[in-house]
């Protein structure tokens, strides 16, 4: 298989295949939280239940001061690492271009230099991501392989879009196809590791908002 | 109870498994965040104090039996199986490296209630045999005798004599009709009796009918922090049957914290059905009262003083203005500590710390971080709301040489109450 036929096979076939898995795997783990219940709460609400998981959906997007002022750069980094993602993801031109052929329409992107530069300090905040993980005594305690792999595939889609943008490493075909293999990859293995919470912390976010809505207190 | 075993606890982990423990499991990326929130961290650097770690055994039974994923690595023998081993080592974690403060479950980015899993976690533990001892006496002497620390009616009748004896008032039991039913924890029947003197010298110029029911003086409950929902449930029924029985509008929750999660938050859900009563804690009441004029204070306190916020009356209980109400009120020179309020620091004694003896030592430890706040202020009182949390402070400071007394605030506004020997409306 020639780079042309990788390519094609990336775009076609691999690609349904991918988004299929991710698809479906998504929806059977969030399924699968949901199917086990929740029981209703009787104790006598001090306030509004919906009002608070909206609150905490919103809240928890800022850090709270107590943990901010103790681990400033892990927190900077985490913003920088989602931030820069979603920027190179839904922002440029060509990934514009592919979504929207899924859904019909698309929107304005940002110049590629600028997607080129954030998808440079993005894949270097995701170095440095697994540098605390590696030094930080609770975060290596605490680590799993699950966490490596995580890591490892949401790498490779960045790397290998930087190397392609900017023809390094192997010829354009051949690196856009490993893009596109990479990005497959991330689509499989997400419903499997922590990258589930992609979708799962907005059910987490609003399970205990909720809770702390109805009771009145802080969350 | 049946004897305890590994795979009974497993079951009652199984158990407490629903949908929120599950979103937090799938939602959790590893941050480590939440251990910069536990001062059982912060004040021993061990890692193994992580919160999110402490509940590992139940993230691995929630794998293995609700996901499909964890089914299939369980099958190819890839994944840590929950055994004796697991819970001998998590134990320690689970009891005494844990007050249920909540701390990490507020800066969770992803929004996980991590300390609500721990105290679904200890169900597990105490089917299983893994429950310390002290916490195993606590609730057995709650059963049998009505109370964790052995405390029985007399002592409470005792403690009414003499308060009728000193100031003349009157300490209804079991007046049908009253509307507040007014609880108690055993230390402040045993190291704090002024607190029921404040009640009845405040009821009696707010013009209130309480009572306290025979049956259920006691508000502590011990079931809630071994976790055995079982003798929690009994408990609160103890104090649910009371209160219809006397049809009482109101049951007050005394200056104790987790008495307050019990009877206001638990306690329904542990009897399955709403109440026909309002719970309120002691703190709300007399926020209320002041407002709508009831009772009024005159003085002030000119002392440097600060309140300590117990966790589960203001982070966990939304009681968080009122006391800041009342103190400004009578207090002149009131100071917070940083981090005041929802984000307090716990004392290190909450959620069954202080009734296990086993714990003492990191209990004192986790007192650090306290001791390091009381410093930063130079403060010369210290004001607080939960009779737990007092005797940790005191505990605490005494082994620091530190020289402030504590007091609680119920006490402190009925020095500064307005006492005008009005007739009861």
């Amino acid at each position: 298989m020639d780079a042309n036929e990788l390519l094609a096979w990336a775009r076609g076939s691999g690609f349904d295949i991918a988004l299929t898995i991710f698809v479906a795997g998504m929806l059977l783990r969030l399924l699968e939280v949901l199917a086990l219940g929740n029981k209703p709460d009787l104790s006598a609400p001090r306030g509004s239940g919906p009002k608070g998981g909206v609150q905490t959906l919103l809240s928890r997007n800022l850090p709270r001061k107590a943990v901010f002022d103790r681990e400033p750069l892990r927190i900077i980094n985490g913003y920088v690492l989602h931030i820069g993602f979603f920027i190179v993801l839904f922002l440029y031109g060509p990934h514009i271009v592919l979504f929207e052929s899924f859904l019909g329409f698309g929107w304005p992107g940002l110049p590629s230099g600028v997607i080129d530069a954030v998808g440079a300090i993005t894949i270097l905040s995701l170095i440095a991501a697994l540098v605390f993980r590696l030094n930080n005594k609770v975060i290596r305690f605490i680590s799993t392989k699950d966490d490596y792999v995580a890591w490892a595939v949401t790498l490779l889609p960045l790397l290998t879009g930087y190397l392609t943008y900017n023809h390094l490493v192997a010829s354009y075909t051949m690196m856009l196809a490993l893009h596109l293999l990479s990005v497959e990859l991330l689509l499989v293995v997400a419903p499997f590791t922590k990258l589930t919470h992609m979708f799962s912390f907005a059910m987490a976010r609003w399970y205990q908002g909720y809770q702390a809505g109805r009771r009145g207190v802080e969350s | 109870m049946s004897a305890p075993s590994v795979e009974k606890g497993i079951q009652a982990i199984k158990g407490q498994i629903d949908a929120p423990v599950a979103s937090f499991f799938s939602a959790c990326v590893h941050c480590g965040l939440c251990a910069e929130a536990c001062l059982f961290y912060t004040e021993t650097g061990d890692p193994k104090y992580t919160p999110i770690n402490k509940v590992e055994p139940m993230r691995r039974i929630w794998e293995r039996e609700y996901t499909l994923f964890g089914k299939a690595k369980a099958a190819l023998g890839l994944s840590k199986e929950v055994d004796a081993d697991t819970f001998a080592e998590w134990e320690t974690l689970v009891y005494d490296g844990c007050t249920l403060c909540g701390r990490c479950s507020l800066v969770c980015p992803v929004g996980n209630d991590i300390s609500g899993m721990i105290r679904k976690i200890r169900e597990g533990f105490a089917a299983a045999g893994y429950a310390p001892e002290g916490l195993i006496g606590a609730s057995t002497r709650a059963v049998e005798i009505g109370s964790p620390m052995g405390v029985k009616l007399p002592a409470v009748q005792a403690q009414i004599k003499h308060l009728q004896k000193n100031t003349g008032l009157d300490v209804p039991i079991d007046a049908k009709g009253a509307e507040y039913l007014v609880l108690l924890s055993s230390m402040e029947i045993m190291n704090f009796p002024e607190y029921l003197e404040a009640i009845a010298r405040i009821m009696h110029q707010a013009g209130k009918s309480w009572t306290i029911a025979s049956k259920a003086f006691e508000a502590t409950n011990s079931g809630i922090q071994i976790g055995v929902s079982d003798i929690a449930k009994l408990l609160v029924s103890r104090v649910v049957d009371a209160a219809d029985e006397l049809g009482v509008k109101t049951v007050i929750s005394p200056e104790c914290g987790h008495a307050f999660t019990a009877i206001r938050w638990d306690g329904a859900n542990l009897i399955g059905r709403p109440y026909g009563f309002e719970v309120k804690h002691i703190l709300e009441v007399l926020d209320e009262f002041v407002k709508k004029g009831l009772i009024k204070t005159e003085g002030m306190e000119d002392a440097k003083l600060t309140y300590h916020d117990p966790c589960q009356i203001a982070r966990k209980g939304g009681v968080v203005e009122q006391p800041r109400n009342l103190l400004n009120r009578i207090a002149s020179n009131f100071v917070e500590m940083e981090d005041a309020g929802e984000m307090n620091w716990c004392c290190g004694g909450g959620g069954g710390v202080s009734a296990n003896e086993r714990a003492d030592e990191l209990k004192l430890t986790a007192f650090n971080r306290k001791k390091a706040q009381l410093e930063a202020l130079g403060v010369d009182t210290l004001v607080t709301a939960c009779a737990n949390c007092r005797l940790t402070l005191e505990e605490g400071l005494e082994e620091n040489n530190m020289d402030i007394p504590i007091v609680g605030l119920t006490e402190m506004l009925a020095e500064y109450l307005v006492e005008d020997d009005k007739e009861q409306a």
